[in-house]
């Protein structure tokens, strides 16, 4: 029995071959030439992210399944594919400074982000209920490990300890549900599962539930939300600015592939769930970030709202909601990015500071990095004609052309909130007594910033291609 | 037909047995001893129910790793059981409640067993019959399911690194073996021959030199 007559092309997940392979090969050249080699493995590590995104593009288009099924390369996971292959780089890229600290010059990190990283492309793919937790498991294992990288900081610690505890028990939460599926349809794949759910039964309902906890809390999603704040605060801020832009990609996009994939029998069922957390994310998110003093702490309930807008999207359950969560996920990466770089410019003295009264006068010391944070928070906002705003505007559309006028009136209404505390720091950045100067930026931070903030600036100018490659992305699922 | 089932009765007695002095003993090195017990007769019962896979496993993970942690752990750790102990009759009402949930879950997964036993049948694969359940393992795990396995494998190296990554320092001041080092000792490096001046000792010697 070869291979490929049994259905077992490599071709579709040459790209994860590639970036194992290539992870195992930079794990050795560390081993061998020492700590001195960080600055070279972390170089290879963003070629070889490269080069995985090149041939993921590279490979023929239309809809690929491998390995029995459980294996799928359509033009949803190549979209998102990108997304968090670009999450990863520019997370490599933010890291070079915290790496070359000389007392935590530590080549694994590069390679724990690349391993991470095929997680969430395996997780991405994932066409049955066994890849998808094998997905999971890699993909969190090696951000438990980054969250601890700064090992002799106790804070560091802690939100690795915090993040490992509380993602065991939602992996169990998780595997919990996926037992009590298979043990109602007799299969874990997800063409299977929806072959065989046509009603909602009691049995296959508590296993939704349980599964779409454990992903919950995988996208931070109230009431699973309790670790962010604390990892966020904790974990070094380029391991911070990994944990907003990736992993939040790839478990967003199996969110949606197994509510829309797996369960299109019973969309009543599930769109209830995807609601109600849509609903308490958005609020909680807006609500609990007004008190914050901490950017880091602030970013952390930043993104569990946002987290809550992109589920709006998929509570519509349609193919223009689908199309708005990647709208929306694809937007909030970059302005994510974005609003990490400035956040990792503010050192004085060679002291990093994370207080938002840290950022008072920045418009007179900095003004091109006041602007460009200005404009991203003003994104994050959802003010047109920014970025932000467009991503918002997808998913709402959607949501109302599914009828879901609540959730949208929720939405706008904690949107509103949630510009307040935007425009806080915006204040403190042009109307407060300036500090003293910043340390020169470092030219991969303005990189980055450079290009998240053009293209958050200049993206109403020009949404065509994002948008069209959502479109065709989204009708994949369906 | 009556052996199986004296051997039935055994393994379960001594199973259920040592399964209540894991509650019941005094000293926890006595507890994680009888957990053996009852891990290695659950293993035989398994090997009854011609899941010799199954019996494997329960010995070599339960029993040869983490029953053996277990006991590192109550040895290095000076936990003190008495004074844990102390509160036993306070929670034995809400401990009795858990256990008739228990059986009674226990209960009604035995009835729908008797009331109708095709049910477990009808959603799972047919079991092979003419290999044994390693073998039947052995042949799909490699071949139908080798990129789980081998996504398993990735999980395990992340595990790995991660372990050193967070654990692992290189210490300054500690005196490692040098092979090289050692190998290029001659007798003259190594040691000389004084002549030693009765009653003196040798004074001029730096201690230092001896320690090379």
């Amino acid at each position: 029995m070869s291979f490929e007559s049994a259905g077992y092309q490599l071709l579709p997940v040459l790209p994860e071959l590639v970036l194992a392979l290539g992870a195992m090969v930079l794990l050795m050249i560390g081993a061998y030439r020492g700590a001195h080699s960080t600055a070279l493995v972390t170089g290879l590590a963003i070629g070889l992210l490269v080069l995985t995104g090149l041939l993921e593009l590279a490979l023929p288009a239309g809809k690929a399944i491998t390995f029995g099924g459980s294996f799928i390369l359509d033009d949803f996971a190549r979209f998102l594919k990108i997304l968090a292959l670009i999450g990863s780089v520019a997370t490599l890229v933010l890291s070079a400074e915290y790496l070359a600290d000389s007392s935590r010059r530590i080549f694994e990190y590069s390679i724990l982000v690349l391993l991470s990283t095929l997680g969430m492309m395996v997780l991405i793919s994932a066409g049955d209920l066994i890849m998808l937790y094998l997905g999971l498991e890699l993909m969190s294992l090696a951000l438990y490990v980054v969250a601890a990288s700064n090992r002799d900081n106790v804070k560091s610690t802690e939100a690795g300890l915090k993040y490992f505890v509380l993602g065991a028990l939602s992996s169990g939460m998780l595997l919990y549900g996926a037992s009590l599926v298979y043990g109602f349809t007799g299969t874990v794949s997800f063409a299977g599962v929806a072959a065989a759910v046509k009603t909602g039964s009691i049995g296959i309902v508590f296993g939704l539930v349980f599964l779409l906890a454990g992903l919950c809390f995988k996208i931070s999603a109230v009431p699973f939300h309790m670790w962010t704040p604390d990892v966020y605060e904790g974990a070094p801020t380029p391991v911070t600015a990994f944990f907003a832009s990736a992993p939040k990609v790839a478990a967003l996009a199996v969110f949606t592939r197994v509510a829309l994939t797996a369960f299109p029998g019973i969309v009543p069922q599930w769109q209830q769930i995807v609601v109600f957390v849509a609903i308490a994310s958005m609020a909680l998110g807006s609500f609990a970030a007004i008190g914050q003093r901490n950017i880091k702490r602030l970013m952390a309930y930043s993104s569990i709202g946002h987290m809550g807008f992109a589920l709006v999207g998929l509570a519509a359950g349609t193919t223009e909601g689908a199309q708005g969560v990647l709208v929306y996920i694809a937007i909030y990466v970059a302005m994510t990015l974005g609003s990490f770089a400035v956040i990792l410019t503010i050192k004085r003295n060679g002291q990093q500071f994370e207080n938002i009264s840290d950022f008072a006068g920045l418009s007179r010391t900095n003004p091109l990095l006041a602007f460009f944070f200005a404009m991203l928070l003003f994104s994050l906002a959802g003010v047109p004609p920014l970025a932000g705003f467009f991503a918002k505007f997808y998913v709402f559309v959607a949501a109302i052309k599914a009828g879901l006028f609540t959730l949208s009136v929720v939405g706008v209404l904690t949107s509103v909130v949630g510009a307040y505390y935007y425009l806080v720091i915006v204040k403190v950045m042009y109307f407060d007594e300036p500090l003293p100067k910043l340390d020169p930026v470092r030219v991969e931070l303005r990189t980055v910033l450079g290009i998240a903030g053009l293209f958050n600036i200049f993206f109403f100018a020009y949404p065509g291609p994002l948008v069209s490659m959502a479109s065709a992305a989204a009708k994949s699922l369906f | 037909m009556i052996l199986p089932a004296l051997f039935f009765y055994l393994f379960a007695g001594v199973c259920v047995a040592s399964a209540v002095m894991v509650i019941v003993s005094r000293n926890p090195v006595h507890s994680v001893l009888f957990l053996i017990l009852a891990f290695v007769n659950a293993a035989g019962l398994f090997v009854l129910m011609g899941a010799e896979f199954l019996a494997m496993i329960l010995v070599v993970v339960y029993v040869g790793a983490v029953a053996v942690l277990f006991l590192f752990v109550i040895m290095m750790l000076d936990v003190d059981f008495a004074e844990l102990r102390e509160g036993f009759l306070e929670y034995l009402p809400i401990g009795l409640v858990i256990g008739a949930v228990f059986l009674a879950e226990l209960l009604l997964v035995g009835g729908g067993w008797v009331i109708n036993a095709g049910t477990a049948k009808s959603i799972t694969a047919a079991i092979p019959n003419n290999v044994s359940n390693t073998e039947a393992l052995g042949l799909v795990l490699y071949t139908r399911y080798i990129h789980y396995f081998q996504i398993a494998g990735m999980v395990l190296l992340v595990a790995m690194i991660g372990a050193i990554v967070l654990t692992l320092r290189h210490k300054v001041n500690v005196k490692r073996q040098d092979i090289n080092v050692q190998n290029a000792r001659t007798p003259e490096l190594a040691m000389s021959v004084r002549k030693v001046a009765s009653g003196q000792g040798l004074q001029d010697v730096d201690a230092a030199e001896w320690v090379q």
